[in-house]
């Protein structure tokens, strides 16, 4: 009886067609982007079966060699979802290569001092951001635009030479494989794993990532709901930080060194990978396990661009900002139907 | 009767803003098991006392008692868990969220940290199914209309405390207007609802715009004026007459005056024909024709079509069946800029988020629609500019009369001052008013209706919505009702049509 | 507050805080270099640590001045420092396949297709913002994640130097005794602002940013401003793509702009102009430019390393936001005048009532 009730801007009284119910679901997009890594593999698949792409260990170092960029994406997925942004994960990364590599190399401190310690100096840039950002009511943006600066400029100030790191508790963690069925693992690509099954525990059975969306859907509405949307954004940030400074160790795993310049720019990768995953960037709505499938779209981008061979490097960008492009267009025509 | 002790009690209480104050030695009692109206006129300091109460604001001098202990909230979560829960005029829910997560979400079953999801959705339809309603919790609240979303609203609050036994319980129920997007079946439900936990012993504070509502389910209640306490009375004790003497601090003639005004007004010939014009969920395609100097009322229920109807012919919404004649020309209605370049105005019943910058000052607000009929390129003379402004703001009484001022400043009359101004300004020849008096001090109310009268009589066609069916009836020419999204009639005022007539209409459907 | 009227409606005029932070920041350098205000002639050409603020900063202007525009309908665009790249590449690869560089009509038609290029840009753009109605920080992602891909793709990865003397003067010649990039500024400065404040667009962009819906309903053409600023935005950022090639007789794919779209929202915030739209001031963004120039200057004059540009960027974002916030403002300043805690309903500013109780206040004198 109250569905009934006539309300200005109300959908139609006659229920929604069944092309429209498909539309208007949330896991959509999610579904959409692994059709396209399919697609994407498949291509992969039949034009280079002849130079080893079907094996499983190409299939497996997407998952290697990006990693990093797959941890950065899950902490740039909370905050995205709570209708935030961070752009200061590429510069924590970076500022996490240079502090690990300082302290290992230059202060000679053993390494399971030095993870706990990067770890809590990422989450703790989070954290100082997250609460600029609520108490002080700053944009984001600006906020987290001055993160940018602050890391890089630090990693500069701790040397504008690069580090090379050749502690053998280092290299011997970096050169560990776990094999799995055909193939092998690095152990970056398993805590990365793991990050994203914890952060989809966390998004969808705490109340603490009910209440990220809850801010990204409408903020407002969850201060007068008696969330304590304060404390929630501000963990989003601090999360944000801590998946930064663990991304920036599973990169400095990855490349063995400290350099003031590594990850410059990767917040875009993380943004664009969360989008082309189906997360709306005004908030509110997205999955963890589509940022999964847009990190290994873009990493997928690069194997093809590496198999193909001829074609230069910066395709690999062009490409990205092409597949954005049909991301954001497809996510706009998904908004639209479902507000009429 | 002995009268038990309140529940809550709110004494001397303060509450500044720079410039402004707000709220100045306020005292306000609840009982527990009573409904208590708090009533006032715009700018009386009811809102600012809920958010007080609520914790939004803190207090700036007073003391709050709840159960007998003093209390301070410093958030909206705190006074939650204290067992005062709220539900506001705008609905506060997530659209992006499903049903019963909304009506759960800050308390979901948990275990061991997780939220049990079948056990979240089972009580939430439970709860659903206790109240009577028939929503399906599982689907996104943005698939449902604003009204049940209101009523989602209510069940979450209503359900505190429900879950794994956190917080107090519900003990003090507020309701700030959640009538205003509510039809009548609805409100009886409404109202059920509430007597049902009144006599559970729940302190329920109302507030609405509706007298005859408080008159239907309140026990009590507390006037406002002006951030002042002016009384506290048992309802029963009360007449209409006496609130609204209470409320506005003078008596009713001005509006009583313009029961002369009515009709004698001579209308002119044909501007606006609309032919089966109409928009797919909207309104159903009608026929309208509107003479220069007439002043068409709408009559219908909330909900009924009425703003869908005033949009269609502004372009606000484009019609996708039937064709609009303006002074005997077709005019499209693919955007408001070609009813606007036809002569149509159109001030929307969302003052806030369809009418005004509010960061921009009068002055530029009023000059708003006609620079944007000269294009960017001509600007409007400083000079003639500021004359216009100043004639306006004079004409109109908008207060303060500075254009200067930022418009988000002013009170709700006389940011609707400014939107008519705005419009007046390009001098149309059809001024469509989506609730013009809504939420605005009967004082402005009259200013307004009056000034409908007089544009009428100048020769300006006006197509008037209101909600009350007595201001229609008195400044109308000639009332189109709707019901359920049709025209169902048009009648031409007389002294055979009266309020009830109306509501036959309305009820029946049919043009008798 | 013991403060007189005069000095707090000085305090609180919308360049206050911006012009404050640039004279302390000029300020400093004093000490360190005591002839810092001094300008010298020199074979004609005037030099001076002022002018040179403004020729390094010149890019960075005029960049900012587009995106003012732009943050005020209620957007914002990424994609400036890759047009900047698109623009500079463009222009330099025609020039260098030209066989007399000299040549002022090859010049001058190689800018004309660098500045076409990014007003497609800007169109683009505008159109994902205005007609498809993706949000802006969204839409202009696209070209910032692949407009350096084209960039590079044009200058086939590599850095394409030029040696044309006419294209050498707009970023690096003296006209008039002054650097010819400051007469660049100039003129888009001040056409921006007769553009904004002589005729209505400023009104309406305004409006726009303001409130979008209310701005439809009252019949602003808001799709035509917005493409419209997205183009101009466009345009000053080819402007500056332009002079900054030109500067260093080269164009670098990679690294030219990188990171000027970040500085100049910086500049416009600074500037007093709100991220959320509405309200924008072209003189705040000029002076917000300025601070973040003088600053880069600053560091190197005082002697700190200059690998601590970043760092100090990075405070002084913080302290110029922090200063804005009114928030920050009341909780250090105001004595906990505002209650407000977590503030759902924002209470208004000092700055906000104040004219308006003063102007009551006159009138009722008079």
């Amino acid at each position: 009886m109250t569905t009934t009730t006539q309300q200005p801007k109300a959908p139609a009284g006659s229920p929604p067609s069944r092309a429209a119910r498909v539309l208007a679901d949330r896991r959509l997009p999610v579904l959409v982007t692994a059709g396209l890594f399919l697609v994407m593999y498949a291509i992969g698949l039949s034009r280079y079966q002849n130079y080893g792409f079907a094996e499983t260990q190409v299939f497996l170092n997407l998952f290697i060699d990006n990693s990093y960029l797959l941890v950065a994406a899950v902490g740039a997925t909370f905050v995205i979802l709570s209708g935030g942004i961070d752009l200061s994960v590429g510069s924590v990364i970076g500022f996490t290569t240079m502090f690990t590599a300082w302290l290992v190399e230059r202060q000679g401190l053993p390494l399971v001092l030095v993870i706990p310690m990067a770890l809590a100096v990422g989450a703790f840039g989070g954290y100082l951001m997250g609460y600029v950002i609520q108490n002080f009511e700053i944009q984001p943006f600006i906020v987290t635009l001055a993160g940018l600066f602050l890391f890089r400029g630090l990693c500069l100030v701790i040397s504008k030479e690069s580090i090379s790191i050749g502690d053998s508790s280092v290299s011997s963690m970096a050169q560990a494989q776990v094999s799995v069925g055909g193939g092998f693992l690095s152990i970056g690509a398993i805590v990365s794993l793991v990050v994203l099954a914890a952060a989809f525990y966390v998004l969808h059975y705490t109340r603490f990532g009910r209440r990220v969306y809850a801010i990204g859907g409408n903020e407002q509405s969850a201060l007068l709901m008696g969330l304590p949307q304060g404390g929630t954004k501000i963990a989003v940030y601090t999360m944000s930080g801590f998946c930064s400074a663990l991304a920036g160790l599973l990169f400095t795993l990855y490349i063995q060194s400290g350099d003031p310049l590594h990850a410059t720019g990767l917040e875009l990768d993380a943004i664009a990978a969360v989008v082309i995953g189906g997360t709306l960037l005004t908030g509110g709505s997205g999955y963890v396990v589509g940022t999964l499938f847009g990190v290994l779209v873009l990493g997928l981008i690069k194997s093809l661009i590496q198999f193909e061979g001829t074609l230069s490097s910066w395709w690999t960008k062009i490409a990205t900002g092409v597949l954005l492009c049909a991301f954001i267009l497809i996510q706009r025509t998904m908004t639209s139907r479902r507000k009429t | 009767m002995a009268e038990p002790l309140p529940v809550l009690e709110m004494t001397g209480i303060v509450k500044e803003f720079p410039g402004v104050r707000a709220l100045s030695g306020v005292d306000f009692r609840l009982f527990p098991g009573e409904i208590h109206a708090l009533l006032g006129e715009n700018g009386a300091g009811k809102s600012t006392l809920i958010k007080v109460l609520t914790g939004v604001y803190s207090l700036d001098g007073g003391t709050v008692t709840l159960n007998g202990t003093s209390v301070r909230f410093h958030s909206p979560s705190q006074a939650q868990q204290a067992g005062i829960s709220t539900v506001y005029q705008e609905v506060n829910l997530c659209p992006n969220l499903s049903v019963a997560e909304n009506i759960f979400i800050g308390r979901e079953p948990t275990r061991f940290g997780r939220i049990q999801w079948k056990r979240l959705r089972r009580e939430a339809a439970e709860l659903v199914d206790r109240l009577g309603l028939d929503i399906d919790v599982e689907a996104p609240l943005s698939s449902y209309p604003l009204a049940v979303q209101q009523l989602v609203a209510i069940v979450r609050s209503v359900g505190t405390g429900d879950a794994d036994g956190q917080g107090a319980g519900t003990k003090v129920l507020i309701l700030d207007e959640p009538t205003s997007s509510l039809d009548r079946d609805e409100v009886l439900e409404l109202f059920a609802l509430m007597r049902r936990l009144r006599g559970e012993g729940v302190a329920i504070l109302f507030v609405s715009h509706f007298l005859d509502q408080i008159y239907e389910v309140c026990d009590r209640m507390t006037v406002l004026r002006n951030g002042a306490l002016v009384g506290e009375h048992m309802v029963r004790d009360l007449d209409q007459v006496g609130l609204v003497q209470l409320m506005i601090g003078k008596a009713l003639d001005q509006l009583e005056e313009l029961h002369d005004h009515q009709l004698h007004a001579d209308v002119g010939e044909s501007l606006l024909k609309a032919d089966g014009v109409g928009r797919a969920g909207g309104i159903a395609p009608f026929d309208l024709e509107i003479k220069k100097g007439e002043v068409i009322g709408l009559a219908g229920l909330l909900g009924s079509g009425r703003t869908e109807l005033a949009r269609l012919l502004f372009g606000a919404d484009q019609p996708d069946s039937g064709k609009v004649t303006i002074g005997g020309k077709h005019v499209s209605m693919s955007a408001p800029n070609d009813a606007i370049a036809a002569g149509v105005a159109f001030c929307s019943e969302n003052r806030k988020t369809e009418g005004l910058v509010p960061d921009l000052t009068v002055r530029e607000n009023i000059i708003l629609a006609l620079q944007a009929a000269r294009g960017w390129t001509r600007p409007i003379p400083a000079a003639q500019r500021d004359e216009l402004v100043a004639k306006y703001i004079k004409a109109l009484d908008i207060r303060p009369a500075n254009p200067e001022a930022r418009v988000g400043q002013l009170s709700g009359g006389n940011q609707q001052k400014v939107l008519l101004a705005r419009w007046l300004i390009t001098q149309p020849k059809l001024l469509i008013l989506d609730e013009p008096t809504r939420g605005i001090d009967i004082g402005a109310k009259a200013e307004i209706q009056k000034l409908v009268v007089s544009l009428s009589e100048e020769g300006m066609a006006v197509l008037y919505i209101a909600a009350e069916l007595e201001e229609v009836l008195r400044l109308s020419h000639t009332i189109g009702v709707l019901r359920d999204r049709k025209l169902v009639a048009q009648l031409a005022n007389g002294p055979e049509i009266t309020p009830t007539r109306i509501l036959e209409t309305i009820a029946s459907g049919e043009h008798q | 507050m013991t403060t007189t009227p005069r000095w707090r409606a000085l305090t609180r005029h919308h360049l206050f805080w911006p012009v404050a932070v640039l004279v302390v920041l000029l300020l400093v350098n004093v000490p360190f270099t005591p002839d810092f205000f001094s300008i010298k002639m020199t074979d004609g050409h005037l030099y001076g640590s002022l002018v040179s603020i403004v020729l390094f900063g010149s890019p960075l202007i005029l960049v900012a001045v587009g995106m003012t525009l732009v943050i005020a309908t209620g957007g914002i665009d990424l994609s400036v420092g890759a047009v900047v790249a698109i623009t500079g590449a463009l222009t330099c690869s025609y020039i260098s396949d030209q066989a007399d560089q000299d040549a002022l009509s090859g010049v001058l038609l190689a800018m004309g297709i660098g500045l076409a290029a990014a007003v497609v840009c800007g169109l683009w753009n505008g159109f994902l913002v205005a007609r498809m109605g993706i949000q802006p920080i969204i839409a202009t992602l696209i070209i910032m994640v692949a407009g350096r891909g084209v960039a590079q793709l044009i200058t086939d990865g590599q850095i394409i130097t030029v040696n044309s003397e006419p294209y050498k003067l707009i970023g690096g010649g003296y006209w008039l005794t002054l650097p010819f990039s400051i007469f660049v500024v100039a003129a888009v400065v001040a056409v921006t602002v007769a553009l904004t404040r002589r005729t209505a667009l400023g009104l309406l962009v305004e409006s726009v940013g303001g409130n979008a819906e209310a701005s439809r309903l009252v019949g602003i053409r808001s799709r035509r401003i917005k493409i419209m600023v997205y183009v101009f935005c466009a345009l000053c950022a080819g402007i500056a793509g332009l002079m900054i090639s030109s500067n260093t007789s080269a164009a670098d794919g990679n690294n030219a702009g990188l990171w000027i779209e970040l500085d100049a929202i910086l500049a416009v915030v600074i500037g007093g102009t709100s991220l959320l739209g509405g309200r924008f001031s072209i003189g705040g963004t000029v002076v917000g430019a300025l601070v973040i120039q003088t600053l880069t200057t600053t560091i190197y004059t005082i002697g700190v390393p200059t690998q601590t540009n970043l760092v100090f960027k990075a405070a002084v974002v913080i302290i110029v936001c922090l200063m804005q916030s009114p928030k920050f403002r009341a909780k250090v300043f105001g004595g906990g005048r505002f209650g407000g805690k977590g503030g759902a309903q924002q209470a208004p500013t000092p700055a906000d009532t104040a004219p308006t109780s003063e102007a009551v206040r006159k009138m009722e004198v008079s």
